[in-house]
């Protein structure tokens, strides 16, 4: 099984795991979850669209990331992987 | 142009979610020593979203790439699709590798269509000590960053606080950069809790002819901020040469204070009410 991980636990940052898989889950577990957890999955989700990336399971462990770190984490995580 | 710069390591989400709030007048995203090996990957792409996503950023935009000859420098290069970036930081830097990153700009620019990108020498190697005045020529060049650390170890020597040991670069930094109408900036203090060597390395600096300095840590960027200004007593004189000329028009040569005034210290007056007014020092 191919696996890509990126960032960090450090504050602002997230840790990033892609896992390939028969289909494609998002598991968010996030210090900013009742406000933003609808925020980061829509980010995830345009940004594995753009990557044209499917049947992968997705892990993100947030402390606290902009848009703009989830999404750059994701992409490295995914070229990782490759 | 500025008189601080702050380097921030570009795969530190924390410090660039920060960079518009800092004291810097300028930002340099590193994507060189800062950064391990493992993750230059990783802070290529998060410089990249940041850029491109950011609500806000810094007056000034510097990126520093990895050097040229490194297998990192393609790729980080290709960073530059945007306008926002408004100089490259190009370490271990000589005219042979200026004519490299040159050959990239110019490819990069026609064909994104940006405007033209300006760029920092990094001069931190004997070889580029010695042929700075060339660096300083190049036609992409507009300031000259001395890397004092490199430097000291390629020569084998422990640096000091005192920074005799780096005068001979500073000079030839400096020298070349006025000759060449560009700036010369000086090299990071590492000792970055010992507020009293901070100072006293940025007033040999500027004694020298500094133009500005560059931070490692947001801490030291407001004395870099005040040594690089004008001080209260500089723009003091440069007001009461300027309002003696008024004084003495057609003569070409005045007296002030007890000292001769000519067209120099005219210029000089002038330069010092300019930098003040830039950096919004109203006294």
């Amino acid at each position: 099984m191919k696996i890509g991980t990126a960032g960090s636990k450090e504050s602002n940052d997230c840790f990033v795991t892609v896992r390939e898989s028969d289909k494609t889950d998002i598991i968010i577990d996030s210090v900013v979850a009742a406000f933003f957890y609808d925020q980061i999955k829509t980010t995830v989700e345009e940004t594995l669209k753009e990557m044209k990336i499917e049947n992968v399971i997705v892990t993100i462990e947030d402390k606290g990331a902009l848009d703009y770190t989830i999404k750059s984490r994701l992409i490295s995580a995914i070229k990782r992987m490759k | 142009m500025f008189r601080s710069l702050l380097f921030v390591p570009g795969n530190n989400p924390s410090m660039l979610q920060n960079a518009d709030i800092f004291a810097a007048d300028a930002i340099i995203f590193d994507l060189e020593d800062s950064v391990d090996i493992t993750e230059k990957d990783n802070a290529r792409q998060l410089v990249k979203h940041y850029l491109d996503d950011a609500v806000n950023h810094p007056s000034f935009i510097v990126v520093r790439v990895n050097p040229v000859d490194t297998e990192w420098f393609a790729s980080d290069i290709e960073l530059i699709q945007t306008n926002k970036v408004d100089f490259i930081l190009l370490p271990k830097a000589d005219v042979d590798s200026l004519n490299v990153l040159e050959e990239k700009l110019n490819d990069l620019e026609n064909k994104y269509q940006l405007n033209p990108i300006k760029v920092l020498a990094l001069t931190e190697t004997t070889k580029s000590i010695i042929e700075v005045y060339k660096i300083a020529k190049h036609c992409r060049v507009e300031g000259i960053l001395l890397g004092a650390e490199d430097l000291a170890s390629e020569l084998e020597i422990d640096r000091t606080n005192q920074g005799s040991e780096i005068s001979f670069a500073r000079s030839r930094v400096i020298f070349a950069s006025t000759a060449c109408q560009i700036i010369p900036i000086d090299t990071p203090n590492t000792n970055i809790e010992d507020e009293q060597n901070l100072l006293e390395d940025c007033l040999i600096a500027k004694s020298m002819g500094m133009k500005a300095k560059t931070a490692i840590h947001p801490s030291q960027l407001e004395i870099i901020n005040k040594i690089f200004s004008p001080s209260q007593k500089e723009i003091n004189w440069a007001k009461g040469v300027l309002k003696e000329q008024e004084k003495n028009i057609g003569k070409g040569a005045f007296s002030y204070q007890g000292k001769m005034i000519d067209k120099p210290l005219i210029t000089k007056a002038n330069n010092i009410l300019k930098k003040a007014s830039q950096y919004n020092i109203k006294r």
